[in-house]
């Protein structure tokens, strides 16, 4: 499946320009961080790359089919959709949707539901737990497939320190189960703590590609310098 | 007032004697409105889905005019399924004039419009919220199509009770295409009808009650097994 290549990505909405052209390559195993300002266009390049936004040009490719590319990445939104059912029944979905029996599927989501602490809450409706639970839900929905790749808008934007932690250490183990991640995030701590590559984003425009060491000792744009001082970024 | 006491006191004698003629007649009632609902929505639920997940040429067109054929005269589709179905007819040859079937076929044509319409209206709020999530986990048209019906279920039982009780109060039409025959198409509000023009109007204002009755129970008795109001849910 891997390397992803982007080359001379753009993307347009509604006849305004939002990103790129950009030109990247993920290696598998990798867990690359995008950071950038509000509306640095990190949520449209993370979409883009999943596919789920319409490119105006460039390419999104995978060494792998397409079919086989698609069934094997999952994107967690920064604002997590629940769908309406209960917390159990939200993690059997994608596994049903994959045709996985239904015992499978069953066992397969108790296991995830004790991971992530809601295994009390496992039949109330998703929609009625808190911010954290879903957005750990959320993720839980998303590795219970497996994938072998996985997009994450802002997984952690206003939660608490707790599900933040939670939320981290489930990353670092899908981690090194071998799943690639590639995230964006607005908490240079967080990106500190979990990056192996940083995507520096500013106005649509990659501005740096950079190892997570390096970094934030010797940035390459001076943009990033003022972002990881917490200045102002034009 | 006079008429009114003595419809209250002779509808609960035919209830109490359990009168076999309003039985016969609300069983008929109950037979063709149930009939037309059941083939109702199994055309219009599917149809709104449809609608509201895929994007093709004159779709505003068809839910527009959807809309508009909420509000059809149920006297002129009595009159249009009547000339289709009498001897000179395209489908004369079916015999079906002045029968239950063709009761069916017009208040089915009649709520239709009115099932998808208000079916629509629910499943795009939810589409709006499962959109993005549905996208991303690369269902097929047929998987959203159920996920939407599923999880709207039980707007879409209120859409469906929309669609009853515009069918068991309805009257134009099956006068014109049933005949109001007795023992054979006579249904409730035929029923009230003859006997209205008749002056009988206490055993009109019975069967009038009758049908008031049938319809809230039937209504209570669906919220009641659907957990419409219940906590926890949606």
């Amino acid at each position: 499946m891997f390397p992803l290549l982007a080359e001379n990505l753009v993307v347009e909405f509604q006849g305004k320009h939002i990103l790129g052209p950009i030109n990247l390559k993920i290696e598998k195993g990798d867990l690359a961080v995008i950071l950038g300002p509000n509306g640095s266009g990190k949520t449209s390049l993370l979409k883009a790359l999943h596919g789920i936004l319409k490119l105006k040009l460039g390419t999104v490719r995978w060494s792998c089919s397409k079919t086989e590319s698609i069934g094997n990445q999952m994107f967690v939104f920064q604002t997590p959709i629940m769908l309406r059912r209960s917390v159990f029944e939200n993690l059997t979905y994608p596994l049903l949707l994959r045709k996985i029996p239904t015992a499978e599927a069953n066992h397969r989501a108790t296991q995830w539901l004790d991971r992530i602490d809601l295994r009390s809450s496992m039949q109330v409706p998703a929609t009625r737990i808190s911010g954290g639970e879903k957005q750990k839900l959320a993720l839980a929905r998303a590795l219970i497939t497996e994938p072998e790749m996985l997009f994450l808008d802002e997984p952690c934007a206003s939660l608490d320190g707790k599900t933040t932690f939670e939320i981290e250490s489930l990353l670092q183990s899908c981690l090194a189960d071998g799943t690639t991640i590639m995230m964006s995030t607005h908490d240079i701590g967080q990106a500190k703590r979990l990056a192996k590559n940083i995507y520096f984003l500013n106005k649509g425009a990659l501005e740096s590609i950079q190892s997570a060491e390096t970094f934030f000792i010797k940035p390459l744009s001076q943009n990033a310098s003022k972002f990881i001082a917490g200045d102002i970024v034009e | 007032m006079n008429d009114l006491w003595n419809g209250v006191v002779q509808a609960l004698i035919l209830i109490y004697t359990f009168d076999s003629d309003l039985i016969e007649i609300s069983l008929r009632s109950l037979q063709v409105t149930l009939s037309a609902l059941v083939i109702s929505c199994i055309i219009a639920l599917p149809l709104a889905a449809v609608l509201t997940i895929k994007r093709f040429k004159f779709r505003r067109f068809m839910i527009a005019l959807l809309n508009a054929l909420m509000g059809l005269p149920p006297v002129v589709v009595g009159l249009l399924v009547y000339i289709v179905l009498s001897r000179s007819g395209p489908f004369g040859v079916l015999d079906l004039l002045y029968t239950t079937t063709a009761m069916i076929i017009a208040q089915t044509i009649i709520i239709t419009p009115l099932i998808t319409s208000i079916a629509h209206q629910s499943l795009r709020e939810l589409w709006s919220e499962y959109h993005d999530l549905l996208i991303s986990m690369n269902t097929s048209h047929k998987q959203r199509i159920k996920t939407l019906l599923w999880d709207a279920r039980r707007a879409l039982l209120t859409a469906s009770l929309a669609g009853f009780g515009r069918a068991i109060g309805e009257v134009g039409a099956i006068m014109i295409v049933g005949g109001n025959i007795d023992n054979a198409t006579r249904v409730l509000t035929t029923a009230i009808a003859l006997e209205t023009s008749k002056g009988d109007f206490a055993l009109a204002l019975a069967l009038g009650f009758i049908l008031i009755l049938i319809t809230i129970s039937l209504n209570l008795g669906t919220h009641w097994l659907s957990k419409t109001e219940s906590e926890g849910r949606w």
